[in-house]
């Protein structure tokens, strides 16, 4: 059985490939967009501060997981709905 | 139950990638928002499914509160704040990442795990003072300009310091909590230190980079955890966030270690004099040329947004389309405050983005340009980036606005631009300035046209 560790580095490592990969050729006009959007899923954190907030607990762990909670919310919705706003705006030109 | 957890995490990775990807076409890019935002839900749903969580109060408590903020935070936003609104998301973003590597501080947690907690701590740290110092500096609630003082080197090396030798004395000692503060301390220090001395006009470059940070400190963040799907999301978005700060700092021809020590545009002196004279026009003179014009090139810049005049820009090229010109815009990569800043802007007013040409496809159709006109941009079109070797900008790629036949500068007055460099266009044979609010010049122009 291979350690935890080397098997969540693999995936970081992978992931960082994919990562430059993916972004690499996106055209100047979504770079706001783009940026705004990555920055939302950076949010993810918060997947990692629901367990700690949950514990039920009335400790310094669970606190900071609540704070966490908040804040990593306020960038995934925020981050969602700003990304959206802009990128109904981007229209083609008719005809 | 745990299993069906983890597999749903793999779906939800596959849903950011998806999601990313159609994020890099403007015909796919709203679909794609919209996939990657499943793939959170989809995350965030697993993760409350988790047995571990005994009391939901709290959880729900957070989430209200951070969704009422960031919702209306998101809808009341104007278009030209939205790069201190990037930097305020970006922030909180990196403070969630440092409490939850906080939190998973436990008495009996491994050295690896010690090491990754530090990390999201401190990285988390420096994306969240760092975005502050970014949002008051964008919003302009604080000087925009460089902050530099006498021995700013050495207090950011003992700073450095201090934070290395506090992280390694943690995980030798994670009981003493001593230590835990000391690095906390120090890295919402150091997030000041890093983004102070860096000036307005390298700010896209530098929210770049702390979204690339936001990404790794969620990612180490996971590691702290052990939870996969932070590390592929933190991962993704570090990547990203890297990539465009290269760009950024291709665009201006300087390495990233220059944009982040140099403090630009500081104790560097302008040896050339520049010859010639300011040529003024009245708005109804550059009526009459605009009149005359089958070809026109619009090159806005920070000013723009500052003044607002998105909307007055769009509407005079439409009154030049109908008067028979051909109407593009030509936007510089690091134009404004952020990574794409300018289309954003335009794209809010109704300009299609097909009429938005990067530098590489307007230069070389400059010279059948009849009028170009530079809206509140200064550094992205000066010539002596070209030719004056002296010039702190020379080597960084411009639109050639010079190769024009006729050249509209609008501008408040002749006050230096915010690089303090002066600016040979403005003394050249084929300029003409316009003096004024951006807004209203245009506004005259299209009264003009009326």
């Amino acid at each position: 059985m291979v350690a935890a560790e080397v098997f969540l580095t693999f995936i970081l490592v992978l992931s960082i490939f994919l990562g430059f990969e993916l972004i690499n050729k996106v055209p100047a006009t979504l770079h706001t967009p783009l940026m705004s959007g990555a920055n939302a899923i950076s949010g993810i954190t918060l997947v990692g501060a629901i367990s700690l907030a949950g514990t039920g607990n009335q400790d310094l762990s669970n606190w900071l997981g609540a704070g966490a909670v908040a804040l990593a919310t306020i960038n995934v919705v925020g981050g969602y709905l700003v990304t959206d706003r802009m990128l109904a705006m981007f229209k083609k030109k008719e005809g | 139950m745990d299993t069906f957890i983890q597999f749903a995490y793999v779906v939800s990775g596959a849903l950011f990638i998806f999601g990313l990807k159609q994020l890099g076409s403007p015909a796919t890019a709203r679909r794609g928002n919209m996939i990657s935002s499943l793939g959170m839900l989809l995350a965030v749903i697993s993760a409350l499914l988790d047995q571990g969580i005994v009391d939901y109060q709290w959880i729900v408590i957070g989430v209200l509160v951070g969704a009422v903020i960031g919702g209306a935070a998101a809808r009341l936003v104007q278009m030209t704040a939205m790069p201190e609104m990037v930097a305020l998301f970006n922030g909180f973003g990196g403070m969630a990442s440092l409490l939850v590597g906080w939190a998973a501080l436990n008495p009996d947690a491994a050295t690896f795990t010690l090491v990754t907690i530090i990390l999201s701590i401190l990285i988390g740290g420096v994306t969240f003072t760092g975005s502050m110092i970014a949002y008051g500096k964008l919003s302009e609630r604080i000087t925009s300009g460089a902050v530099l003082f006498n021995g700013q080197q050495i207090v950011n090396s003992v700073i450095v310091l201090g934070i290395f030798g506090g992280a390694v004395m943690f995980c030798l000692e994670p009981a003493n909590h001593l230590w835990l503060y000391l690095v906390i301390a120090l890295s919402l220090v150091f997030g000041v230190m890093a983004v102070i001395p860096i000036g307005g006009a390298d700010m896209p470059v530098v929210i770049s980079l702390l979204n690339s940070y936001s990404g790794l400190a969620a990612c180490a963040a996971g590691f702290a955890v052990n939870n996969n799907i932070l590390i592929v999301a933190g991962a993704l978005v570090g990547a990203s966030g890297i990539i465009l700060t290269q760009i950024m700092c291709k665009a201006m021809n300087r390495s990233l270690s220059n944009v982040l020590f140099s403090g630009f545009g500081s104790g560097k002196t302008e040896t050339t004099t520049v010859e010639g004279e300011i040529k003024p026009i009245t708005v109804e003179d550059a009526y009459y040329v605009l009149e005359a014009a089958s070809s026109v090139a619009i090159i806005p810049g920070y000013g723009m947004a500052v003044a607002q005049a998105q909307h007055v820009v769009k509407e005079l090229s439409v009154l030049l389309e109908n008067n028979g010109a051909e109407v593009n815009f030509g936007i510089h990569p690091v134009a404004g405050r952020m990574p794409g800043h300018m289309n954003v802007l335009l794209a809010e007013a109704d300009v299609p983005y097909d009429q938005l040409l990067e530098m590489d496809e307007i230069n070389p159709r400059m010279e059948t340009v009849d009028v170009a006109i530079v809206i509140g941009a200064n550094d992205v079109v000066n010539p002596a980036a070209r030719e004056n070797e002296g010039s702190p900008i020379y080597g960084m790629p411009v639109i050639n606005v010079d190769q024009a036949r006729t050249v509209f500068v609008l501008k408040r007055s002749m006050a230096s631009g915010f690089a303090g460099i002066e600016n040979p266009l403005f003394y050249k044979d084929n300029t003409r300035m316009l003096f004024g609010d951006a807004k209203e010049s245009i506004g005259g122009l299209v009264r003009e046209f009326g």
